[in-house]
């Protein structure tokens, strides 16, 4: 009836895992009585759950990006504390089984559910704005992205209490991902959850890349896009083209596990080597995938705080193009040490070196547009230049670690730990928070609290510093990765440092809480009135904040790059209807449930899938199959706001503007 | 602006301590200090490939902070250039100088690659030793062809002679690494990888796993032991005479699973093994073993 699920399934004989789950259920218990009491979920299904506005769908982006940042710092907590006591004989508080499912927890978790959503969140709620038009292309679809990446977190956190974790490390490289090696049910927890999320990637990739291409504002001319949006599309490109590769590879794992084929297998003809060929296909062009939207946010930043446009716009374009084309052919450099030719491991380490050229030109371009500016200390500026000196550095080994005679000697080590923390927190961390904090007061109509926001950014800063560089002297003194315990008693020392540091981004990660909750109470004194808190360039800062539900009452006409600073220069630039155009009525879509009922039964498919229960797997397709027709068959999706309901919100706008 | 002071003043700091830690890793144990050619060479690639980047990446940290103090904006004595977006010049410069500091990494990266592929025999008079590796959960068996023995996670060797390994799985994949010698290569099943190395000096080197293999894999540590050439003789000859053979049915109870096993010598290996187990054919009979 239950398949493989028993009571067995729940680990009570674990403390931690027990103790973290209770306390984990009693929050959302609790949450979800206050939310019933207040009496708040009309509210939250119409305004949020069934939303299908862009700027809604970035919101909940973000804040699922933030819970799990959570989920998966406390990962790396526990693994920093275990590697800090287990030197010398010691073996620390968690055994081999249960430290092994938390680091490939950790790596899962922050790369698809945090850097993930984070990125794709903050594309989803400032591209339609930067590029001017009213929302993405496939609004409804876009809804069912989001929450198939929701069904995705949500197994990944079932796998707590219910069963357990893949023991495999991230990417789950077989022949030890394979029934014959892992026997539970931790790696399909690990393949479902993402074959359910990264369904809702694709989905997403494809829908903002068509917005790109297809929606932009008249006279909005492919040179004339904000640079975040040049990246964006970067991204989406390779979201498009990298990952049906994932789920193909994903695809022919879960056939050897369930069917017993012997894709990846070590009989029967079975190749692992494939796999990791396969899964660094996508796996690299990934790692682009969340970095060139970052260099989206800082190059914004970085010429909104300088007051100057970015320099050398053009050769910005073309370095990430070439970035976006040359991750497709370095994957090997992630395994040179499998005994491939000398040719081919010198092309790869020399194709990969060559990615540093474009990203060096980013480097200097950044750094000629802090040349001649004003610039502005504000939150996302600290994170910008944090950025600068702690990415080259991590673009440095990664350089040196892209010679395959280097890498012989540091692969798998905790230098390549150290180095890929260095480019992924200095790099995506750092950029997601900046824009994070960036277009936050457009989001909510408040800006966050400043001082807060800098005491999170030292403690992210310094704390990356002291948790990091310990470990890339550990890998020079051959620490590899992965180990749960050490008999060197000389690493502890540095060990320790490590934790430290961890210790220190837990802070930054809990004022990251509190000043969110500070921000919302004072909120009065930092309202945004004008739209335009940081004297942007780009479109976004033309409208109000928050955006009304159409975003532009007209489409703004385009004549150039920094759209808005332009009109600013001649203009005052307000928002007055100076031309005096009338409005015409704007057809918005309709909210639709379809998306929460796609991930409701994601998530039973999924479950049903896990635990071999056959009737309710039958059941969660039979599922999915009416969410689809329904949403087929609907007749009325879209609604009209008429011209004058526009013209009326428009001129409150106005009005409080003026009064500001 | 004191954050700007003290941005710089953390950055010095942190840079003192890294240069710090580097200098006190370098004493130790580690790829920092090899202890034969291979390494060695490595190492020299490692200072050499670091040395070129920091010669761009330390004046962009400089100017990171040099500019981004100077152009604040309280700064009156600062020209401020609100229009100022383009010059072919500085283009020019900006994507020429990573161009130019990877034409010289790409070269040492060829070189290297070429040089140091971990196939090509190490150039000696001596002639150099045969040793056949096959990776198990979790240990590391190492088979004598030449001399007809095994030892488990002991790797004896002669000082100053070329070591040209064969490696194999029995079980998942593993990376076979001793730091101070130098390069690594992965174990695989069905698969033969090869790879040359040579102790320089006689002494006991750390040898591990550095690719995660399952539970057992923190302790697949094993002992490189370099014995000066004619005690290796010696101790061929002892273990030929003494311990147990390792025939199909010890080789059974070895393919099972079990930690931090002590080190085992064995008089006689099947001839064969090496090339049974990377063939798949043993693997093929044990390879359910996690099922019961």
């Amino acid at each position: 009836m239950l398949g493989k699920l028993t009571w067995a399934a729940i680990p009570f004989d674990q403390p931690i895992v027990m103790i973290a789950s209770g306390t984990v259920g009693l929050a959302i218990v609790g949450l979800l009585g206050l939310i019933t009491v207040k009496g708040w979920w009309p509210y939250l299904w119409r305004e949020w759950i069934t939303s299908v506005d862009h700027k809604r769908i970035g919101v909940m982006y973000v804040l699922l990006a933030l819970v799990m940042l959570v989920r998966g710092f406390a990962d790396a907590i526990m693994m920093r504390s275990q590697l800090a006591l287990a030197a010398g004989g010691a073996q620390g508080f968690l055994p081999p089984e249960h430290y092994n499912q938390i680091f490939s927890a950790h790596g899962t978790i922050m790369i698809f559910f945090v850097a993930m959503p984070f990125v794709v969140g903050l594309m989803n709620f400032a591209l339609p704005l930067q590029l001017g038009v009213r929302d993405v292309a496939f609004p409804v679809l876009n809804s069912v992205s989001f929450w198939l990446t929701a069904a995705g977190v949500l197994l990944v956190n079932m796998s707590l209490v219910v069963g357990e974790f893949a023991r495999t490390g991230w990417l789950a490289y077989p022949p030890l991902s394979e029934i014959a090696y892992s026997p539970g049910v931790g790696v399909d927890y690990y393949l479902w959850s993402l074959q359910i999320s990264g369904l809702g990637t694709l989905l997403s990739g494809i829908n903002l890349t068509t917005t790109i291409l297809k929606l932009r504002a008249p006279g909005m001319g492919y040179t004339r896009m904000p640079i975040f949006c040049w990246t964006a599309l970067a991204s989406n490109l390779l979201i498009v083209a990298a990952f049906p590769i994932l789920t193909a590879t994903f695809a022919m794992l879960l056939l050897d596990r369930y069917l017993d084929f012997h894709f990846f297998t070590n009989d029967a003809g079975g190749n692992p080597m494939m796999y990791i060929n396969l899964i660094w296909a996508w796996g690299h062009p990934e790692v682009y995938i969340l970095i060139l939207p970052a260099f989206g946010v800082f190059s914004e930043v970085v010429a909104t705080f300088s007051g100057k446009p970015l320099f050398g716009y053009r050769s910005m374009v073309l370095a990430t193009m070439v970035i976006c084309v040359l991750s497709f052919m370095v994957w090997l450099h992630h395994f040179f040490t499998m005994g491939a030719g000398a040719n081919v491991n010198a092309f790869f380490g020399i194709m990969t070196m060559i990615i540093a050229v474009p990203t060096g030109v980013k480097v200097f371009n950044w750094l000629f547009t802090l040349y001649g500016g004003r610039i502005r200390f504000t939150v996302p500026v600290y994170w910008a230049l944090g950025f600068m000196v702690t990415f080259v550095i991590g673009g440095m080994t990664g350089v040196l670690m892209a010679i395959p005679p280097a890498d012989f000697v540091l692969h798998n080590s905790l230098f390549l730990v150290a180095h890929f923390h260095n480019v992924a927190i200095g790099g995506v961390v750092f950029g997601v928070l900046a824009g994070y904090t960036y277009w936050f007061p457009k989001a909510f109509g408040f800006t966050l609290d400043e001082r807060l926001g800098k005491a999170i950014f030292w403690c992210w800063f310094i704390g990356f510093y002291l948790a990091f560089m310990p470990l890339y002297v550990l890998g020079l003194m051959g620490a590899t990765r992965r180990m749960q315990h050490y008999p060197e008693m000389g690493w502890q020392p540095l060990m320790l440092v490590a934790l430290v540091g961890a210790v220190l981004i837990f802070f930054g990660i809990a004022l990251t809480v509190v000043q969110l909750v500070v921000s919302i109470r004072t909120r009065d004194q930092r309202r945004d009135l004008t739209g335009d808190p940081w004297n942007g360039r780009t479109l976004e800062w033309s409208i109000p904040s928050p955006p009304p539900p159409w975003n532009f009452g007209l489409l703004p006409q385009v004549e150039g790059t920094d759209v808005y600073w332009a009109m600013k220069q001649v203009s005052s630039g307000t928002r007055s209807n100076a031309a005096g155009d009338a409005y015409q009525p704007i057809h918005m879509p309709r909210n639709n449930p379809t998306g929460f009922f796609v991930a409701f039964f994601a998530v039973v498919l999924g479950f049903a899938l896990i635990w071999h229960i056959w009737w309710m797997a039958i059941a969660g397709l039979l599922g999915e199959v009416t969410v689809g027709l329904v949403q087929a068959w609907r007749t009325n999706g879209e609604i009209e706001i008429s011209a004058e309901e526009i013209a009326m919100a428009e001129k409150a706008l106005v009005a409080r503007e003026v009064a500001a | 602006m004191r954050a700007i002071g003290s941005v710089s003043r953390i950055i010095e700091r942190s840079m003192t301590l890294a240069a710090a830690s580097v200098l006190l890793a370098s004493c130790g144990e580690g790829v920092l200090d090899p202890q034969g050619p291979v390494g060695k060479a490595e190492r020299v690639i490692l200072y050499n490939a670091t040395a070129i980047m920091l010669a761009v990446v330390v004046p962009v940290i400089l100017l990171t902070a040099v500019f981004a103090y100077w152009f604040r904006a309280d700064n009156t004595r600062a020209k401020y250039l609100p229009d100022w977006e383009y010059s072919g010049s500085i283009e020019m410069i900006v994507w020429s100088i990573p161009a130019l500091v990877i034409l010289f990494l790409g070269g040492i990266a060829w070189v290297g690659s070429h040089e140091l592929d971990p196939p090509k025999t190490i150039e000696s008079a001596i002639a150099p030793v045969d040793v056949e590796v096959i990776s198990l959960d979790w240990k590391w068996l190492f088979i004598y062809p030449a001399e007809g023995i095994a030892s488990l996670n002991r790797l004896v060797v002669p000082a100053g002679v070329p070591l040209r390994f064969r490696l194999t799985s029995a079980s998942v994949m593993n990376s076979f690494f001793v730091p101070q010698l130098g390069s690594q290569i992965y174990t695989m099943p069905g698969m033969t990888t090869r790879l040359n190395l040579q102790a320089d000096r006689a002494g006991s080197y750390s040898g591990l796993s550095a690719q995660f293999s399952g539970e057992g894999f923190s302790d697949m540590r094993f002992e490189l032991l370099a014995v000066p050439a004619d005690q290796f003789e010696t101790w061929a000859k002892t273990v030929k005479t003494r311990g147990s053979a390792l025939n199909a049915a010890a080789f059974a109870t070895l393919v099972r699973p079990s930690k931090a096993d002590r080190p085992e010598t064995y008089a006689y290996v099947a001839p064969d093994l090496f090339e049974a187990v990377s063939s798949g054919r043993v693997v093929e009979d044990s390879s359910s073993h996690l099922e019961k």
